[in-house]
């Protein structure tokens, strides 16, 4: 908790909810990625839905899922599938406006490992849980937001393996891979809000969170970063906190 | 109206399963995973199998942590906020002792839909531009892995010239699911979540389901539509009440956050896995005298879902192993 009174996982919850606009289709993982898409709901995005890979759509929960197969996804849900009918007709068919993703590495124009870390992916230093649904939506989102704890060596030049597709190279590569969605628009860190311009996907500082000068900020990045347009993140509401604590979280799952 | 009934017993149904298998087993991370049947699995002492899996967690790592796994095809191996990376898979992949195919859900999902369907492959437009596609080395033919088995790969639609991967379709000798209600002859009824149930059933030869109720026939013919899996696939019913713990089963009870969370420490060496393997699956003597071992009726009652809900949302999830 800062001075300011509220923590970083309530600040980065806040602004990866103003990511979503009202009306979207959401695809939502475990962890943060729930608080954003719930804490959206509960303000300015009250008519979007969000989708669950294990099967649920729409739902209209009252507590926090421990997982995405969580029976508590299913409380009042319009549909009650499975995978086959969440990546099929509502991914892969096009009707994710954005997706929340997540990775132990995230390199410059976005692209993530949550494979393995280490030179050799079938003997990694590090063996992690594997792609899940994160390549099917950094490759079928009309857009992605990245959620990340921000260490230099989380976020290199370069990822060790690449699970889920971002920027790729840069420029037309992600396009010339033939994938079809949109690609990331957001980083949202411990530290920071990161974006990427429009044409070069080239990574840029958005905003740096109260506490941290976009300095500090780049000495924690593996790449380099444009400052050039960088702004304070906007610290949370009271509103916004408030429903955060006592709605959305209330038994403090993700919060801590 | 036949009378054949195709009940047997968890030890029965593990005897069907023997060494060098391809199995596929059903449910979601901590939900409705054949955790019974598994443990008897274990219990029998199979070895080498081939496990194909989307978003699998416990039920799995258990396999590999008892040392009943040779190779692994699939997509996510985590028990969610309970265990972020399956401890007993991590460890045998880093200590080089276990093989693995990294494919994403879109793709297992793609593949078990192939076998289902009788489909040699399927396209999916995911997987394009990471490294889960570009694993086969130059120096071996495109289209098969060191195992020999199929291989996605990077083709053009021959319509519309759009980039897609192939991937191939799986076929497995069987398929283990846990379920709320089947019948004597093999009729299967699902509620909540499907997951990939039904395509990982139909993408097998067989089938051996597992189920908190067994029900009259009749009665799931009431409401065909909600039944999934015809009955002519299904070899085998194994009537196991809690035969899930200490994961979830919608409508039935809670997973228990307790017992996961004694899972992942006890999972993270090989010495603290025995002690958990001796306590939970090899020292009790049949499936009741475990949930006598994990709490008996005491805790299973704390994991009871409110009606209406399918969960129980009173239950403590966070401070596990406190309770």
């Amino acid at each position: 908790m800062s001075k300011a009174g509220w923590s970083t996982l309530e600040l980065m919850a806040v602004a990866a909810a103003r990511e979503i606009a009202n009306g979207e289709v959401v695809f939502a993982g475990t962890g943060l990625p729930m608080l954003a898409a719930l804490l959206a709901q509960h303000t300015h995005a009250p008519e979007s839905n969000i989708v669950f890979e294990a099967g649920s759509i729409d739902p209209r929960m009252q507590q926090l899922p421990m997982s995405v197969g969580d029976s508590r996804t299913l409380l009042k849900a319009a549909q009650a599938g499975g995978l086959f009918e969440v990546f099929n007709y509502v991914l892969q068919g096009g009707r994710v406006d954005v997706g929340f993703l997540g990775g132990a590495q995230i390199d410059r124009y976005g692209n993530l490992n949550s494979t393995a870390i280490g030179t050799d992916p079938r003997r990694p230093e590090v063996r992690l849980p594997g792609s899940g649904g994160s390549a099917d939506l950094a490759a079928l989102s009309k857009r992605t937001v990245i959620i990340a704890r921000h260490e230099r060596r989380r976020l290199p030049e370069r990822v060790d393996y690449c699970t889920s597709p971002g920027w790729l190279s840069g420029g037309r590569s992600r396009e010339e891979a033939g994938i079809r969605g949109g690609g990331p628009a957001a980083l949202v860190t411990t530290m920071a809000v990161i974006r990427y311009r429009a044409d070069s996907h080239e990574p840029y500082l958005s905003s740096y969170h109260p506490g941290f000068s976009p300095a500090q900020v780049q000495s924690q990045t593996g790449f380099k970063l444009d400052l050039a347009d960088a702004i304070e993140t906007p610290a949370p509401t009271p509103q916004e906190l408030a429903i955060l604590r006592n709605t959305v979280d209330p038994e403090r799952i993700f919060l801590g | 109206m036949t009378v054949n009934t195709k009940v047997i017993g968890l030890e029965e149904a593990a005897a069907l399963v023997p060494s060098g298998a391809s199995v596929s087993i059903g449910g979601f991370t901590s939900q409705r995973h054949p955790s019974a049947l598994l443990r008897a699995l274990v219990r029998k002492g199979v070895r080498d199998l081939t496990i194909y899996y989307h978003s699998a967690g416990s039920d799995v790592d258990l396999l590999i942590g008892a040392g009943c796994v040779r190779r692994l095809e699939g997509a996510y191996l985590a028990d969610g906020v309970f265990a972020p990376i399956a401890p007993n898979f991590r460890r045998h992949v880093q200590q080089g002792r276990l093989e693995v195919e990294d494919y994403s859900n879109a793709a297992m999902m793609a593949r078990f839909a192939a076998g289902a369907m009788g489909l040699p492959f399927l396209p999916t437009r995911s997987m394009l531009g990471t490294d889960m596609v570009d694993e086969v080395p130059a120096d071996r033919t495109p289209g098969r892995t060191a195992a020999g088995t199929p291989k996605k790969f990077v083709a053009h639609c021959p319509f519309s010239g759009d980039k897609v991967v192939l991937v191939p379709a799986i076929r497995t000798d069987f398929c283990l699911l846990h379920v709320q209600q089947a019948s004597a002859q093999g009729l299967v009824r699902i509620e909540g979540q499907e997951f990939l149930d039904v395509q990982q059933a139909l993408s097998a030869d067989s089938v051996i389901v597992t189920c908190e109720e067994l029900v009259d026939d009749d009665h799931l013919r009431l409401e065909p539509e909600r039944n999934r899996i015809p009955p002519f696939a299904v070899q085998a019913v194994v009537p196991a009440r809690f035969g899930a713990h200490p994961h979830s089963v919608h409508n039935h009870y809670d997973y228990d956050p307790d017992h996961l969370g004694a899972y992942d420490s006890a999972a993270r060496s090989d010495e603290t896995f025995a002690h958990y393997l001796e306590t939970f699956v090899f020292g009790p003597a049949d499936h009741c005298a475990y949930l006598d071992a994990i709490g008996g009726l005491r805790r299973l009652d704390q994991l009871r879902p409110k009606r209406g809900l399918g969960y129980n949302p009173d239950l403590r999830r966070k401070d596990r192993g406190t309770q």
